[in-house]
């Protein structure tokens, strides 16, 4: 085994291109909570089982291989059939099955409780970026917000090569979701469009987020810290390109971070009875769209043919005003245009709506206020 | 008798030039058209997994698009468990199950023309709609083989609607060609070969076409609902009319489990008529290998809900899921014990088609150790749509069934050809695709205990090492099937000439027939005793 491991780790060696390459990791990590450790002890458990029969399997026959061949003399027995053996070979794994069950069933039902929980969150999965709600169960709070890839320009093969692949290449999100240490808290998921599956495997939950469906989980993290996953579920196009990131903190950092989102709320709130200049939404607005639209209808405003329409000079982004407001506040249905009524603030919205009318050519030249968004919702 | 068989041979006339193939009522003609066609299909599925290793050498894109690379997957999946194990498989029942049993030829001659004729349509569909992908119009199917609801209705691209029609298709050969044959394993067994008589590779066929009529219609079934919800207003799928999405994989997974199955079982077959041969030994445990695949036939109807630990079922459900896959395990092992007791005290030796049997017993027990883990629920939410499961399955399916069918076709060639094939290739053929295959599959499994979640485009940096590994380990392995093609042409075309026996411990009636065999197989039934 270590020959291997060093056999492997020769070959990264040499293939690998003089980039500075994070550590690798070649089992289950233990990870933080009851739930993922509970995984690695039985995932340990059944491993060394495996090894433990498949040593003496194969080690028969490689001996029979070995010792068994005509070249060396060996001339074939005549048994075909010995029932005692059978039986045993039967009985003997049913037995070694019940000693994995029993532990596993104990894992299992530890981790389908989520009773007593302290507070809630609700997860949704969106194409492709999550959404955290606070506002649910007891301890509510009013902050919900989106959380997307840090880095929008890996999505594409034209833009990836500009993005700088460090440590958490990938696993780097924009808003981190939030929750306090030592609290067990009751995780619900759901979705808005196709089926997601929020996965952190330092936690040992991964569910799947279902449209139309609520799922639970909980997580009760004891160590402050910084936590990373992925979405496990093919979810389309950018499915590998929606990362989570979980910030474990003390109660009372806890407490500074609600207090800090309420303030930015508050904030963005009143900004959106101002009237903005067409140079300050176009700015705001491109900034919007990388991070909302970008994933389907692409950087470039070209979408991608015959699965997502560009916007370039599309009859809507240069047509008349209140369709394409209408067309991204309300979406499309029967399509994958979501509507955006419920992901984005009126001041982003006027911003996007700004800046696809007279992007990439695009020469509407009319822009859209926060107020007309107000009134169109 | 002799001069019955010559005048027989008076009337052994072969149709000539294209009609021969499209008209074909022949089994061993349309064998050979499954087989060949497998082969073409391994070659186009494997040239997509290029694709994707390419893609996956480094981080970063350099090569496609995350969604050109999405409709790769999904092809590569689709072609390689419709397009080459199936059809492989069921060429090698057509070539050799009437052989084997002492028949003329499949008791539904026509009906096995249209089954094997269906075929080209419908991948000629699902690969039209790659090639017009590429051209800019539209994408080709996009949402891995297991298209889940609403990825593949509501929001799936509009190919969608030939791949539906496609696996239509391929249903309805499928269908047919399972009744074809357990028609004929029932009718034209020769005089005294009662079912427990008759080889193991017969058997494991007798149960997958059961297996087949059984879940096919599931199939067309889960396909037709798409097909309503995309064009004609029903909500089966789509929660927003009363629907649920998780119907769709309980529906396609009760398809999904017996169809791993259908693609193992006549692996099995195979192996137990390789690994005898070349022991010159019989099968250990033959009724108990028999029960075994029995048990597993009827175990694989129970355990669909294995694959979707995550959607959030109720803890009784995964319970009882987790037991009842955990049960698997019992005849799996037995067949494995009863090959390595058929090898113990033999006397061996290891020709190209041993060598095969010997990785595939060794691989596709990796294989299944991978699947008792899987199926301990807890641990399943960590591998569960991992780079681990990906390991799992390419142990079982390319190193299992693909292997077992590659052993197939060195340990028969000689019988379908009159030739023997090149030893010398066939065994260099063998040792680059097995080093190359653990070199390719081996590092998923680290990548995904490692948290690597499968059908990405790009990955984060600390599984790089393990990527470059795998994907050079691709290159090989496919470059190496080359060698492969070669191996077959070459012993189409000429060698040393085969006996009859062919092998030195070989038994059973296609080994009495000579090499090649006569156009109609036996037109006496031989008399077994």
């Amino acid at each position: 085994m270590r020959a291997a491991i060093r056999v492997a780790s020769l070959l990264s060696l040499i293939f690998t291109s003089g980039q500075a390459l994070a550590g690798y990791q070649m089992n289950l990590s233990p990870g933080v909570t009851t739930f993922s450790q509970g995984a690695y002890e039985i995932h340990t458990l059944v491993l060394w089982i495996c090894v433990v029969i498949g040593t003496v399997v194969f080690g028969a026959m490689i001996y029979s291989i070995i010792t068994h061949r005509k070249s060396k003399g060996a001339v074939a027995a005549t048994f075909d059939d010995n029932t005692t053996i059978e039986i045993v070979w039967t009985v003997v794994p049913f037995i070694i099955l019940i000693a994995m069950a029993i532990p596993a069933t104990r894992v299992l039902l530890a981790m389908e409780d989520v009773s007593n929980s302290d507070m809630s969150i609700k997860i949704t999965g969106y194409q492709w970026k999550w959404h955290y709600d606070y506002n649910v169960g007891e301890k509510a709070e009013d902050i919900s917000f989106f959380s997307n890839i840090s880095t929008p320009d890996a999505r594409s093969l034209a833009t990836s090569m500009n993005v700088v692949k460090d440590e958490n290449y990938l696993l780097d999100v924009d808003n981190r979701m939030v929750v306090p240490v030592n609290k067990k808290v009751r995780l619900l998921f759901t979705s808005s469009d196709v089926i997601h599956a929020w996965w952190v495997p330092a936690f040992g939950v991964k569910k799947d987020t279902i449209p139309g469906f609520i799922n639970e989980s909980w997580i009760n993290v004891p160590e402050p810290g910084v936590y990373r996953g992925k979405c496990a579920e093919l979810c389309g196009t950018n499915h590998g390109f929606m990362p989570v990131v979980v910030e474990a903190k003390s109660e009372e950092d806890y407490a500074a971070w609600v207090a800090s989102q309420k303030t930015a709320a508050a904030d963005v709130a009143a900004s959106a009875n101002k009237t903005w200049t067409k140079d300050e939404l176009m700015a705001k607005g491109k900034t919007a769209y990388a991070t909302n639209c970008a994933a389907c209808h692409q950087a470039n405003g070209e979408g991608l043919a015959g699965v997502f329409p560009g916007l370039k000079g599309s009859a809507i982004a240069i047509g008349d005003i209140a369709r394409h407001i209408d067309v991204v506040i309300h979406g499309v249905s029967g399509t994958a245009m979501a509507a955006y009524a419920g992901q984005m603030n009126d001041v982003d919205l006027a911003a996007v709506i700004t800046y696809e009318r007279n992007a990439w050519g695009n020469n509407a030249g009319d822009m859209v206020q926060p107020s007309d968004i107000k009134a169109a919702r | 008798m002799s001069a019955v068989i010559e005048a027989h041979d008076h009337h052994d006339h072969k149709p000539t030039g294209i009609g021969r193939w499209l008209f074909s009522t022949n089994h061993k003609d349309i064998g050979t058209m499954y087989l060949w066609f497998s082969f073409i299909m391994f070659f186009i599925g494997g040239a997509m997994a290029l694709v994707i290793r390419a893609e996956l050498f480094q981080p970063g894109l350099q090569f496609v698009e995350p969604e050109f690379f999405n409709q790769m997957t999904t092809l590569h999946g689709l072609i390689m468990v419709f397009g080459v194990i199936m059809p492989g498989f069921v060429g090698l029942a057509n070539w050799m199950v009437p052989m084997m049993i002492g028949a003329p030829d499949m008791a539904l001659p026509r009906m096995n023309n249209w089954s094997f004729w269906l075929l080209p349509g419908a991948f000629g569909i699902l690969i039209a709609s790659l090639v017009m992908s590429m051209m800019g119009m539209g994408s080709a199917p996009n949402f891995g083989w297991t298209f889940y609801a609403p990825l593949s209705t509501t929001y799936g691209p509009d190919s969608t609607d030939y791949f539906i029609f496609s696996v239509h298709m391929m249903g309805l050969s499928s269908i047919m060609g399972a009744i074809n044959i357990i028609a004929t394993i029932m009718n034209l067994r020769a005089p005294g070969m009662t079912y427990m008589k008759m080889p193991i590779f017969v058997w494991t066929w007798f149960i997958t076409a059961y297996l087949l009529i059984a879940v096919m219609p599931v199939l067309a079934g889960v396909v037709t609902m798409m097909l309503t919800d995309r064009n004609f207003g029903t909500s089966f799928f789509d929660a927003a009319g009363g629907g649920d999405p998780v119907l769709f994989q309980h529906i396609f997974w009760f398809f999904g489990h017996p169809e791993v199955y259908i693609m193992i079982l006549p692996a099995f077959g195979v192996i137990s008529q390789i690994v005898p041969t070349f022991a010159r030994k019989k099968i250990f445990g033959y009724s108990s290998m028999v029960y075994a695949t029995a048990s597993i036939a009827f175990l694989s109807f129970i355990v669909w809900a294995h694959h979707m630990f995550t959607t959030g079922m109720p803890v009784e459900a995964e319970l009882f899921f987790m037991y009842a896959t955990m049960l698997i395990a019992i005849p799996t092992g037995v067949k494995v014990f009863n090959w390595v007791s058929t090898m113990w005290r033999g006397s061996m030796t290891f020709e190209t088609p041993m060598l095969f049997a010997i990785a595939f017993i060794f691989l596709f027990t990796i294989g299944g150790f991978t699947g008792l883990m899987m199926c301990i629920t807890p641990a399943d939410f960590q591998y569960h749509d991992t780079y681990f499961i990906v390991a799992h399955f390419h142990y079982v399916l390319a190193t299992g069934a693909a292997f077992s069918i590659m052993a197939a076709v060195y340990f028969w060639l000689p019988k379908w050809t009159g030739n023997m094939y090149d030893e010398t290739l066939g065994k260099i053929h063998f040792w680059l695709t097995t080093i190359s295959a653990n070199v390719l599959f081996f590092p998923m499994h680290f990548v995904g205990l490692a948290g690597m979640p499968r059908r990405i485009p790009d990955y984060s940096l600390q599984f790089a090492e393990f990527n470059q590994m795998a994907s050079v380990g691709a290159f090989i392995f496919g470059f190496s099937q080359l060698i492969f093609l070669y191996v077959v042409i070459k012993c189409i075309r000429g060698g040393e000439k085969a006996t009859e026996q062919v092998w030195e411990g070989a038994d059973g009636l296609e080994w009495t027939l000579p090499s090649p065999p006569p156009f109609h197989s036996f037109t006496t039934p031989p008399q077994v005793k």
